[in-house]
Order: C-alpha cells, then structure tokens, then sequence
C-alpha cells in the first residue's frame, strides 16, 4: 500500500511516497536517492547497507521503514564535511585512502560505518576488537589487513 | 518487497499489542533481523505486523531482588550482553548474546525473538534451557508462564497459540554451588550459523557431587533438545574427566541430527561429543574445579 514515510536522515526531516513493506534500504536508496547505502545480499549477512540508527550500526535491509521514523539515521552521505572544492573526507574515509583499505568500494560505506560507530564508544581498539566490530562487514577484495590498518590509524588520528 | 502487503503497527502498550494480535495473521516484530528477511522472500505470512518494541516493559531488563533476572522480550541481545547483572550473574546468556549474528544484527536482534524464530540453531535458546528459564506467555485471555525448552515444536514453529506473544524472560537467581557454559562450533568465528552447540549447566551439592545438571544442544535435532540419559548420568557422581567424557558420548547417541550443507549428521554427533566435554569442563572451571579435558 501506498504510504507517506518520514525519518530523520542525516540531520533533516525527510519524507518520501512509499511502500508499507519497504525496507530503510529502499527508503534510502530508491525513494530518496541517497545511493550511497548499498544493497549486498539483501538480508543481513553481508554489511554493505550498514547505516547507524540512534548512533549503532545496523543492516538497513532488515529495518522496515516504518520502524525507523523517531530514529536519528546516518548515511555515508552524512559523514565528511564542506562542499564542492572545500570538500573534506571523514578522518575514517581518509585513512582509507591513505592505506589503501578499500579497492571495489562497494563494501567501503558500511566499513566507514561501522567503525564510526566503534570509535565513537571505543576510542582506542584492539586489533581483535577492530576484527570482531566489523564482522559483518565483508569484503572480498582487500582482505581486511589494509581495512584494520586504516581504523587503527584514524582512532590514532582522533586520539591526537 | 515482502511477497504480501500488511499493516505496520507500533503500539505502546501490551494491552494494545494484545489487541493488534487478534486478527489471523498477526505477528510481533521486535528486532526483525528474522521476520523482516522472511516476510520478504515470503518464508512466513503477516497481514499485521505488530512491532512491541516501543513497549517500555518489553524492553526492560530488570534485576530481581532475589538475585534473577527478568529480560523484556524485545530487549536487544547488545543491551543483554553489556547489562552488569547478566554479565556478572548469567554469563552463558550473555556470551549467547554476543554470538548471534554482526554487531549489527545484535543491536537489532532481541533474545526473544531469537526464541521465538525457533530455528534449531539459536544460539541464546541452550544457555537459557540450561539456566531454567521461564517464558512469560500473555494474550488477551490472560497470562501463562512456560518453560523455554517447551515453546518449540519443530524448526521455525513455536507452541505459542492464536494470539499470544512473548513478553519476557525470567531467569532465576544463580543456585548456590551451580554454573553454566555454552560453546558453538562454526567455520567463521563470528557471524555464522552454528553447526553444532552445547549448553551446560551442573549444580553441586555439599560433597562436590552433582545435585542436577542440564544440558541443551542446539542444530543438533528438530528444536533446542536436552538429552536426558546424559544428565541423569551426572547425578550423583563427583567430577572426573572420565565422566566427562562418558556423559559427552551419551550426549552425542542422544541426538537426531541431519546432514545439511554446514555438516553431515556424523559430523555433528563428533561436534556434540567435543563441545559437550568442554562446555561442561568450563562450568566446573567456573566452580573452581580443574580436571584435564581435552
């Protein structure tokens, strides 16, 4: 059924036509155009819609829509600061860059993501803690080592 | 899209609730990391999904005077696993809790749904059979109480009726001389399904004799399954690894299980054998009590 869908996304109020059964993914994605949630498996092993809803990472693809008006929702496209030439990554999306962590890209929304998510509450991690946080994130490109490495790296950053 | 169109509800009472699950059709969602997939590749049917997580009481977790515990049905397995009283008290349910799925999942994921999904595999079922654990039944005819172990009646089918939702799990306080332990066999550490789990649980009495014990195995048979004949063989007997041993083998003839792509049916029964051994090794661990398992 037709439905008019409201959340909160990224510090703005939004609101899109939609479906009673969509998904925060299809909200995203295919009502609000904010494509850089991406659509992995479609039911919750792969990661790659990551979101945070009030501050923790979950998988977009499981969360109706409807279950997510009152929430705080954080998208890639929330992240980084300024626009045009003044454009400025987030410390996380850049130490990705700087070492090399993400190759295909598809995975990199929902890995910057997550560990947002683990610095915010975890300031200085464990290599095993970094491994154990982003678990359900798959990559199947970089074989994580250069992933790690780059959180570790912008928690050092932060930490500075 | 989910195969068939329903109505969202979010109601902020269990009375509500109660009443929003009177029509054929109805199902409770708390976390939906199950519910949600399956509406979608039309594995289960919901004309009304009544979503209880708004429910103040649902989420609750709530330490009891007594020393239990009582764990709102939608309460996410993170807010489970970080909550001092579960983590001090009931470490078996609160290590259950940081098996299922990715953080992701877990934040969303709530131990009474995992319950109530009723797939063999739970992870939070075992420590919850094994700590005795009773289920809070209600609908609006009124209220039960049930033992966990008897709200399964086979892969994915719970015994609760027309109707009726979970609304919280009791734990009760930790018996004098007693601890639990469960461990789960899987390729990947995390975020995989378990091929085999056991779930162990022994009390002592005054001469370091085994007062009770129960044991509770998962993907092992149709539902979470306790094998009797190996916690009868407990009773009475002091620890020793070679009681250990026997009791994991009785444990692994007692169960059915399948072969499947994640492991043969003899595979398994290996599984069970070995993780029966250790889990029941790490609750004497916790009792203080040392004996050579392998």
């Amino acid at each position: 059924m037709k439905i008019l869908l409201t959340a909160h996304i990224n510090g703005e109020e939004r609101e899109a036509l939609g479906d009673t059964r969509d998904t925060l993914l299809e909200l995203l994605r295919d009502r609000l155009g904010l494509t850089g949630t991406k659509e992995g498996c479609g039911n919750g092993n792969c990661g790659s819609c990551t979101v945070l809803m009030d501050g923790v990472p979950v998988n977009a693809c499981l969360v109706l829509a409807q279950e997510a008006a009152g929430s705080r929702i954080t998208t890639i496209e929330g992240l980084g600061s300024g626009i045009g030439a003044h454009a400025k990554l987030h410390p996380i999306q850049q130490a990705l860059v700087e070492h090399g962590g993400t190759q295909c890209g598809f995975c990199t929304p929902g890995i910057v993501l997550t560990a947002k998510a683990l610095l915010d509450t975890t300031p200085d991690p464990t290599e095993a803690q970094i491994r154990g946080a982003i678990a359900g994130n798959l990559c199947r490109c970089t074989g994580y080592d250069k992933i790690i490495r780059a959180i570790s790296a912008a928690a050092a950053t932060r930490r500075v | 899209l989910a195969v068939q169109d329903f109505a969202y509800h979010r109601p902020l009472s269990i009375e509500a609730a109660l009443g929003l699950m009177a029509p054929h059709g109805a199902r409770p969602l708390a976390g939906g990391t199950d519910l949600v997939p399956q509406l979608r590749e039309g594995r289960r049917e919901a004309t009304h999904v009544v979503d209880i997580k708004q429910i103040a009481a649902l989420t609750q977790i709530e330490a009891q005077p007594d020393g239990g515990i009582v764990i709102g049905a939608a309460a996410s397995a993170t807010s489970i696993a970080h909550h001092p009283h579960v983590v001090r008290y009931f470490p078996a349910v609160a290590s259950a809790c940081r098996l299922i799925g990715s953080w992701q999942i877990q934040n969303r994921a709530s131990l009474g749904g995992n319950v109530c999904n009723a797939a063999p595999s739970a992870d939070g079922v075992p420590p919850l059979i094994c700590l005795g654990a009773m289920a809070r039944v209600a609908s609006r005819q009124g209220q039960r109480a049930v033992p966990v172990d008897g709200l399964f009646a086979g892969p994915g089918k719970t015994t609760l009726g027309h109707g009726e939702i979970l609304v919280s799990l009791h734990l009760p306080a930790p018996a004098p001389r007693s601890a639990a332990a469960y461990l789960r066999f899987t390729p990947r550490r995390e975020m995989d399904i378990a091929i085999a789990g056991a779930g162990a649980w022994v009390q002592l009495d005054t001469d370091g004799k085994f007062a009770a014990a129960r044991i509770a195995l998962a993907s092992v048979a149709p539902t979470p399954f306790r094998p009797a004949p190996a916690e009868q063989a407990l009773i009475g007997q002091a620890p020793s690894k070679a009681l250990v041993e026997r009791v994991a083998l009785i444990a692994a003839q007692a169960c059915t299980p399948i072969s499947d792509t994640r492991g043969s049916a003899d595979y398994r029964r290996h599984l069970v054998a070995v993780l029966t051994r250790r889990a029941l090794a790490d609750s004497f661990t916790a009792l203080g009590i040392a004996i050579e398992a392998a």
